[in-house]
């Protein structure tokens, strides 16, 4: 069915429930209790979750199916969100021009980019990649930002004044971005026992178009052009032996996932109208690199854990201080616990890099294929159990 | 690629599931019916307190945060409440905010707008915050102002210099104690005057971003005042550690005057370089090279240790003020933390205590109550002296203070001498100022979510 197999038909299927249901997944402790700290179903967070999921997909269908290592990535994200607020400035607050455009204009920027970078491979292009985003970010955060001409507003990111032209702004509308009048802020709260559940309308806007990206993906992924790409992975030289050049693909591969980046940046000005410059440094293009590599590169669904994964500790672990964490251990006697808050003090707050780094760490180093590989170990091991362990023995073909 | 098999019934399933899909979030769009955003109905209300843990300003954002936590205990009645007891407004009672208790959140803004925001929003969204403060930097300032305008809260601006912060960019649902770049050049024009002359021909190097440009607009504009003529101007990029290529053209350019509009680390490095240079044992047409770096904070003056001496600046709070609310406020800081506040702490705290003296006078924390709890409320016993709140724009109005690098510090936190402590009607400008947006600048209507 939609053309896709039994399996990858399940795993699309999964994802949509997943992303569909995220407000109770999200949000497993009642809101009152200490737990709650841990949960993650409120709007902007689980808005987070599916545009970096996006952003990932895409970065993946560069990196895991053609190899090439982009870490200028970001560039897109912020070309896209700056088009999108300025859609937001010259016509409306509707989403649909400005994530068609943010589409639009981080494609041709991709083609640009790319046309140039893609004629070297390996470490060159990924410093041809990461220049190119460098200069974008130092355009945006101080060049293009004088008073004379003011594209990008700099250091304060692009915001919608009320001076701004606005033609299609109506009379009676809210300023705040709206699908054709369903606001993206607009939240519906369930109170559910001494649980409560945030149903957002930007949050859905946002998980309805990654179904839809998540199933482009697998398309590409099973399709010539994807096994195409894959071949220029395995060996591109053989493959220019056979008469096939390899540039035209790895480009299309660029632009395609230039233009998810791209998306995701449209999106992520729909869900809050700013656009600051930071999101074009190169931290934030190494981030994606990461959130593919912990998820697992190559496979469907790892970037999407991978960018739930860090947005996680980015969100929640910076905001745990040490007063909760006094709050927690309270039932120790007092030196005990100043023991433990002072041993536990590094991880948290402004130590939750460090946390990451550690389990990104343990990741590759345990778990070469990120998380998904974890996830397909647990399942092998379930369902290996009570069986004799003399089937398994069929090798995998490198990746 | 798969083939394709479609059935009735598998088609005739997949829509109804699709149609489900779609029709699930429309039934759940309907605004729930609080009087205002995060409207506190337990027995506690919550702060969200947005610093940088992490990134350039970590250093300030962390003093901050100490700032914080001893307000709200002196806010809870804990500690020897501090400057609650020399406040001229005697509505708190040490016993929280409109008798809720006072808990708490912090978040990690890393000196990015778009990390701020998501902090913010968490704060607001997630621990239902009523009111955000913090921030140490006027990009971060500006975009969560704005953020807390559209949600619906009300906004403490702790450390934010920018003109715009309180012009362009003000909002209803902002407020801003700190002083800004425009009340800089007022308060340090005469001061300059006084100490190097009416005909000095000053060279600015200016930090290539929004903060950087207002200030050096107001730093000209009040030196030119007097007479001062501006050799040149030189934006230096952001990221730059080293600016010895920025101080050699200043030799040859006649000028006897370096103006550095740079903060944190820049402003450590490029005033290093500077003097590594020798330009402070210069004499150029007849009269010593100076420095002048608008913008002073402890932090900085600590980092930049013996090259400090002499050169002057501006502070919005120094620990060394000798008024009633500054003593209190230095002793109860000292106690609890062995140290003494910063410019930056000084702010923040007096920000979280002005948020909950509104609250109590207003009798709610609906913003919009709160917002005109605030505007034009004039205070004192804070450690500025006597201050207003003024309604069009924002912005509190007192003393400034200018300052210069201690000739022979006696201990580590002794590193600024205050020169002079400028009236606040020197500093005091009209809203509708051409630095601060001019006629076109509004603050909108106070947005109270609901």
């Amino acid at each position: 069915m939609l053309g896709l197999n039994k399996n990858d038909l399940t795993l699309l299927a999964i994802v949509a429930v997943l992303t569909l249901f995220a407000p109770f997944i999200l949000n497993p402790f009642p809101a009152d209790s200490a737990m709650a700290q841990f949960n993650a179903g409120y709007p902007d967070l689980m808005q987070r979750f599916i545009i970096f999921g996006i952003f990932a997909i895409g970065f993946n269908i560069l990196f895991g199916l053609t190899g090439y290592l982009s870490f200028g990535h970001a560039a897109f994200l912020g070309v896209g969100s700056y088009a999108a607020v300025w859609m937001f400035k010259l016509l409306s607050y509707n989403v649909v021009p400005a994530i068609g455009l943010a589409i639009i204009v981080a494609g041709l920027f991709s083609v640009l980019i790319g046309y140039v970078s893609l004629r070297r491979s390996g470490i060159y292009f990924s410093i041809l990649t990461l220049a190119f985003a460098q200069m974008s970010f130092a355009l945006a955060y101080s060049v293009l930002s004088n008073p004379k001409f003011n594209l990008t507003n700099g250091e304060t990111g692009l915001q919608v004044y009320k001076n701004d032209p606005q033609i299609f702004h109506g009379e009676n509308m809210q300023d705040f971005p709206h699908f054709f009048g369903i606001y993206m802020n607009s939240t519906h709260t369930m109170n559910f026992g001494a649980w409560s559940f945030d149903f957002n309308a930007g949050y859905y806007l946002c998980a309805i178009v990654m179904i839809l990206a998540f199933y482009l993906s697998i398309r590409i992924f099973r399709s010539p052009f994807g096994m195409m790409l894959r071949a220029i992975k395995s060996n591109q030289t053989r493959m220019s032996y056979t008469g096939l050049n390899p540039r035209p693909h790895t480009l299309a591969a660029f632009v395609i996932s230039g233009m998810y980046a791209g998306l995701a940046g449209g999106l992520m000005a729909a869900m809050d109208p700013l656009a600051g410059a930071e999101r074009m440094q190169w931290t934030a293009s190494g981030e994606v690199v990461l959130m593919t590599i912990l998820g697992g590169t190559g496979t469907l669904i790892g970037p999407v854990l991978g960018a739930g994964f860090i947005k996680y500790f980015e969100n929640i672990f910076s905001k745990i201080n040490d007063t909760i964490l006094h709050q927690w251990f309270a039932f120790l006697p007092d030196g005990i616990e100043d023991f433990v808050v002072f041993i536990i003090h590094p991880f948290i707050g402004k130590g939750w890099h460090l946390t990451l780094g550690i389990l990104f760490m343990l990741v590759v180093v345990f778990l070469p294929g990120g998380l998904v590989e974890g996830g397909q170990r647990l399942g092998k091991w379930i369902k290996s159990r009570g069986k004799s362990d003399d089937s398994s023995a069929t090798t995998e073909p490198a990746e | 690629m798969s083939k394709t098999n479609y059935t009735r019934r598998g088609v005739l399933k997949t829509g109804a599931v699709a149609g489900a899909g779609v029709a699930l979030p429309t039934i759940f769009t309907a605004q729930s019916a609080a009087a205002y955003t995060n409207e506190p109905t337990g027995s506690t209300v919550t702060l969200g307190f947005n610093v940088p843990q992490t990134g350039p300003y970590a250093d300030e954002g962390n003093d901050e945060l100490l700032a914080q936590q001893l307000a709200v205990e002196h806010l809870n009645g804990m500690g020897d409440g501090g400057c609650l007891n020399t406040f001229s407004s005697k509505a708190l009672k040490g016993n929280g905010i409109l008798g809720k208790k006072v808990e708490f959140v912090t978040g990690d803004t890393q000196t990015k707008s778009d990390a701020a925001r998501a902090s913010a929003k968490s704060m607001i969204e997630k621990d239902g915050a009523v009111m955000i403060n913090g921030g140490s930097s006027s990009g971060v300032a500006v975009a969560v102002q704005g953020l807390c305008q559209e949600a619906g809260v009300i906004f403490m601006a702790g450390l934010t210099h920018a003109n715009d912060t309180t012009g362009k960019d003000r909002k209803a649902n902002g407020f801003r104690h700190f002083f800004n770049a425009y009340m800089s050049g007022a308060a340090l024009a005469p001061v300059l005057a006084k100490e190097m002359g009416n005909d000095r021909n000053a060279y600015h190097l200016t930090a290539d971003y929004n903060w950087g440009w207002t200030q050096e607009e107001s730093i000209v504009a009040s030196t030119e005042a007097l007479g001062w003529n501006t050799v040149n101007t030189v934006k230096t990029p952001l990221a730059s550690t080293d600016f010895s290529s920025y101080i050699a053209p200043i030799l040859n350019s006649g000028a006897d005057t370096l103006v550095l509009n740079h903060y944190g680390g820049n402003m450590i490095n490029s005033l290093t370089n500077a003097v590594q240079f020798g330009l402070l044992d210069k004499v150029v047409n007849g009269k010593d090279f100076k420095i002048v770096v608008p913008l002073y904070s402890e932090l900085m003056a600590a980092g930049a240790g013996e090259n400090i001496k002499g050169v002057l600046g501006s502070m919005n709070y120094n620990w060394q003020l000798q008024n009633e609310g500054s003593k209190q406020f230095v002793k109860s800081f000292g106690e609890k933390y062995g140290k003494p506040p910063s410019n930056s702490a000084q702010t923040c705290y007096a920000q979280v205590l002005l948020y909950a003296d509104a609250c109590e006078r207003a009798g709610t924390f609906d913003p919009c109550g709160v917002a005109a709890a605030l505007e034009n409320f004039e205070f004192d016993g804070l450690g500025n002296g006597k201050t207003l709140y003024r309604a069009d724009d924002h912005q509190c109005f007192k003393d400034v203070l200018v300052v210069r690098g201690a000739q022979n510090p006696t201990n580590a936190y002794d590193t600024l001498e205050i020169v002079e402590v400028t009236p606040a009607d020197q500093v005091t400008y009209a809203p509708n100022h051409p630095m601060f947006g001019g006629d076109e600048a509004t603050l909108g209507t106070c947005n109270s979510g609901a």
